[in-house]
């Protein structure tokens, strides 16, 4: 190498270094970009595909499964199992117990969209934890139901990067102790 | 007053000044580290423990003491067990000739430069000991690639310091402060630049810094821990506080090194524009400077990859020593040219 293009090289890596530092101060001295997580959560987007869960109708305050079990049969992997009875003064049947095998469950959606009545949709829950099996293997989604029921006039899901809301275990009502065992 | 010139009263001094002040620095400068490190990628950096992750240090101190230390069958235990002590006590030695302030300083030894750089060779040695002592070819070639890589850098630094002492004609540091009194353009890395003794002093100055990062093994020369490609290098078999007193130094060699580039190039407890000067305003003056310098030495690692092996030597050889070679050359010719004129 000529010592025109050595020292050329030099200096020019020299400022090259100066550049990157150049580069990093100005991204020290920028606002954080992360969302702290347990303290903030983002939104979670409107089509995001949680475990599925019953519909609440607001007209009725009750479910509007008719446990027709369309969904059972749309199942591919049999996740579903549906049981339905008919309450007194109705004309049709009611849900009475909707299992979910979440462990099995491949959201691949079908029973959402085979289901005639708008009954089920995807829950928006992501952080559903537990210890024990049971509450993926059988997920009682009409316990969930009569807990959401509860928490009915709870306000509105918080916006992006906002206070967390409670604890995950909240999401999703473990199905009662007795009815596991 | 002259309670405080007693012999035994200085050194217990000394000891708990400089222990709490190398305790404080190791542990803050690790959160110092992490959270600019955070900055620099947009993120906060610890902030769970504490408001603003201040108890961090604490946490970090109790696992490292909570953890067992063990000692890997096969070492070479005591080069293995001394290595962590002769590591820290180097740096710690050299920080009694650092004057703080005018008064403050532990013993103002009039070689005192030359003492910081006889004792700043042992740190290699520790991790040499370290590194072959722990059986673990990791260690080994990182112990190997620390020596190789000090002797190269040990030359241009050792170059550059001449260059100063030509100048200052003195190795007493609270004496080479001293001459830079006045203002900032009487500080080492501008004087010689309007005088005309040594235009070249910046260049000098960022030659001295690159070599301190190498010599404390700092990112982009972390050679010795190099994490992603030799485990933790010479600190592979290490762990509990055995390693963290490795962390330790190393956060006290960067003090040490930056604390030595305060003294040398900007003026020590001098102050700026020379007002505010003093025995109280003197070593914050100097705190100041030192912490804007270690800040330098975090941001440096957080913008830099580590370099090659090869790309490290030969930025030694063939750039650092010959610029640092050339610069001692000019400056003697022309503090030689000055005289005589």
């Amino acid at each position: 190498m000529s010592p025109k293009a050595t020292v050329r090289e030099v200096l020019g890596g020299f400022w090259s270094l100066l550049v990157g530092m150049r580069i990093t101060l100005g991204q020290f001295l920028k606002p954080i970009i992360t969302v702290q997580y347990p303290h903030q959560t983002l939104k979670v987007p409107p089509r995001f595909r949680g475990h599925i869960e019953l519909v609440l109708d607001p007209e009725t305050g009750l479910s509007r499964c008719t446990a027709c079990k369309l969904c059972e049969r749309a199942c591919p992997s049999e996740s579903i199992a549906v049981d339905g009875a008919k309450l007194e003064g109705q004309k049709t049947k009611s849900v009475t117990d909707y299992r979910l095998n979440f462990t099995t469950c491949s959201l691949c959606g079908s029973c959402v969209e085979v289901c005639p009545f708008d009954a089920i949709q995807f829950s928006k829950a992501y952080n559903v934890v537990s210890y024990r099996r049971e509450q993926f293997s059988q997920m009682d989604l009409v316990a969930q139901l009569e807990a959401k029921k509860q928490q009915w006039h709870r306000p509105a899901p918080p916006p992006a990067a906002s206070p967390a809301p409670a604890p995950a275990a909240a999401d999703g009502p473990l199905p009662a102790e007795g009815k596991a065992s | 007053m002259n309670f405080l010139n007693l012999e035994p009263v200085r050194l217990l001094l000394y000891l708990v000044g400089i222990c709490g002040f190398v305790g404080f620095n190791a542990a803050y400068l690790v959160l110092a580290e992490r959270k600019i490190a955070g900055r620099v990628q947009r993120r906060p950096g610890p902030n769970e423990a504490g408001v603003g992750g201040w108890m961090q240090p604490f946490a970090d101190v109790g696992k490292l003491f909570a953890k067992q230390v063990m000692i890997p069958p096969g070492v070479d235990v005591l080069l293995y067990c001394a290595a962590p002590l002769m590591v820290m006590a180097p740096p710690l030695i050299c920080l009694v000739t650092v004057p703080f302030g005018e008064a403050l300083v532990a013993r103002n030894i009039n070689l005192g430069l030359l003492l910081v750089f006889s004792l700043g060779s042992i740190n290699v040695m520790a991790l040499l000991f370290g590194g072959w002592a722990s059986r673990n070819k990791y260690a080994v070639i990182s112990a190997a690639r620390v020596v190789s890589q000090n002797v190269a850098y040990e030359i241009p630094m050792l170059l550059v310091v001449i260059t100063i002492l030509m100048a200052t004609g003195t190795m007493d540091l609270n004496e080479i402060i001293r001459q830079q009194a006045g203002g900032f353009w009487n500080w080492n890395i501008l004087k010689g630049v309007w005088t005309l003794t040594n235009p070249l002093m910046p260049v000098t100055f960022v030659i001295f810094f690159i070599c301190m990062l190498a010599e404390t093994n700092r990112a982009p020369f972390d050679m010795a821990e190099a994490e992603s490609e030799l485990v933790a290098g010479a600190f592979t078999e290490y762990g509990g506080m055995g390693f963290g007193v490795f962390f330790m130094a190393e956060y006290t060699n960067i003090v040490l090194g930056c604390s030595l580039a305060t003294v040398l190039f900007f003026g020590g407890w001098q102050s700026p524009i020379g007002v505010l000067s003093g025995p109280i305003w003197g070593p914050v003056w100097f705190l100041v400077k030192l912490y804007a310098l270690i800040f330098m030495v975090i941001w440096v690692r957080w913008t830099f990859p580590r370099t090659q092996f090869y790309g490290l030597l030969n930025l030694s050889w063939k750039i650092l020593i010959p610029i640092s070679l050339f610069t001692l050359l000019l400056s003697g010719a022309l503090i030689t040219l000055t005289r005589v004129l």
